[in-house]
């Protein structure tokens, strides 16, 4: 059994939700054009996964086996409605902009996986936190694709120019391809290459080795 | 563990957890309805000054919205009215109903809305010497997936256009959701609408040759949506027309409105 500590910091690097089990992409990669907006989708996507996994750590006694799926999917779908309502309230022109996403996070795979692989086996507590550090996790790829996108895409970040650009009187070109939703799948996989450089662990077995290359000789 | 898979179990299970939920929901959704109104009409009023160009984003948009007059216009007779309060008036509920609208025929209905209300809410910014400064409408119609929703305002002379703003659609991002991109909405800004009487107005598909003799009442189409460009040119051209507003600008320039 792994302390509380580790439960909750493990998932940011060691097992990282995209990093590391590659779940999640699409979220990653709709949402990161701006910071402001990736932070909104970071705490609702954590405050879902928390709050899922203790709701279904708490009933996975009586939770029947035939119907867990749809039990876990009920419990999440009512949590990420509620945060939707919650962001319409409160922060209105952030929820116009992430729009369908935040409706999507039912379908995102990380609270899914949480939820089916450490939340029917354990405890409230340790479910609670493991949902946390998930959600960070998630948070912290995300932040960091936002960070690079925002930055080299707009010349901002949070809004504020940091990098003037042409269009406005400064010297900056910005990158038009680091705007488009592609550009994350170049950054996640730098952040994996980087991650599994000082991590060995990561790096996967390959399935296969390639043979020694032969050179086909001309029949003797 | 077998007794939680007995029929008995899941039934109760699905169904009290089902019950909580949509306690948990409602409930939600109750106690935030009023803050999310108060945030959708804000942000209507917002769209109302952006279409203007009026909106300056550093002071309060409650504040800039209090300068404008609210009236609403009879469309059948082109003249202003008390018969609804603006402030409980709803356009698309009103379309709807027999008594608050009429249908429009086919070729009438170029904006494809089916039914046209009796009556619209039209802002009005004054200028300082009691004149008309800008006039903002309501308009809507049919784009490729959906109807468009948004404001077109047009200076004191009711014939140039000050600008204009979609503020709910559902067309396709980066082809007919351009209609969001501010250098196109500002391609409007300064264009005619009629031409001695006629309306001209027009969004033609590609784009505009400045030199050519009526460049002044034609709008750049938008690339790769010709259908969202067509819908958009229609229902300005419907709105702006003799269903539409026409008349009650003809009665506002001749100040019998």
């Amino acid at each position: 059994m792994e302390s509380a500590k580790e439960t909750l910091t493990n998932p940011i690097f060691k097992n990282n939700p995209i990093a590391l089990q590659i779940l999640g992409i699409c979220s990653a990669l709709a949402v990161t054009s701006s910071m402001q907006v990736t932070l909104v989708m970071c705490v609702a996507l954590t405050t879902v996964v928390a709050f899922s996994n203790l709701g279904v750590s708490l009933i996975r006694n009586h939770i029947p086996g035939s119907i867990r799926i749809i039990v876990q999917m009920i419990i999440i779908a009512s949590l990420v409605i509620v945060v939707d309502q919650i962001l319409k309230a409160y922060a209105y022109a952030i929820s116009k902009q992430l729009s369908v996403f935040v409706g999507l996070i039912i379908t995102n795979c990380i609270v899914m996986g949480r939820a089916e692989a450490f939340a029917m086996k354990n405890p409230p507590l340790p479910s609670f936190i493991d949902g946390v550090g998930n959600g960070l996790g998630y948070s912290v790829v995300l932040i960091a694709v936002a960070f690079f996108r925002e930055l080299f895409g707009t010349g901002k970040l949070m809004g504020y120019e940091i990098l003037p650009v042409v269009t406005e009187g400064g010297w900056y070109v910005p990158n038009g391809l680091l705007l488009l939703p592609p550009s994350a799948f170049f950054l996640i996989g730098g952040f994996i290459w980087v991650l599994r450089s000082f991590d060995k662990k990561q790096v996967e077995d390959a399935d296969f080795k390639m043979a020694k290359h032969t050179v086909a000789r001309e029949g003797v | 563990m077998s007794s939680n898979d007995s029929i008995k179990k899941t039934l109760i299970v699905a169904f009290s957890l089902c019950i909580v939920c949509s306690v948990v929901v409602s409930t939600a959704a109750v106690v935030l309805k009023p803050a999310q109104q108060a945030n959708q009409a804000l942000d209507k009023k917002r769209n109302i000054l952006a279409a203007a160009g009026m909106l300056d984003e550093n002071s309060s948009v409650e504040e800039q919205f209090a300068k404008m007059t609210t009236r609403v216009v009879d469309l059948r007779t082109g003249k202003y009215t008390d018969e609804v309060d603006p402030a409980s008036y709803n356009e698309r509920k009103a379309a709807k109903e027999s008594d608050m609208s009429q249908a429009l025929s086919a070729d009438e209905d170029i904006a494809k809305i089916f039914r046209r209300e009796h009556y619209a809410v039209v802002y009005l910014a004054e200028a300082a010497d009691g004149g008309v400064e800008k006039i903002i409408l309501p308009i809507r119609g049919y784009g490729l997936w959906g109807t468009l929703y948004g404001y077109i305002a047009l200076e004191g002379d009711a014939s140039t256009v000050a600008g204009i703003g979609f503020y709910e659609h559902k067309e396709t991002p980066g082809l007919g959701g351009e209609v969001d991109n501010p250098r196109w909405k500002a391609s409007w800004t300064g264009k005619q609408v009629y031409d001695d009487g006629d309306l001209q107005i027009e969004v033609m598909k590609g784009t505009v040759d400045p030199s050519a003799p009526n460049a002044e009442y034609k709008i750049d189409g938008l690339a790769g949506a010709t259908l969202t460009t067509r819908g958009v040119s229609n229902l300005v051209q419907f709105w702006l027309g003799e269903n539409g507003f026409e008349p009650f600008l003809d009665n506002l320039k001749s100040g019998e409105a």
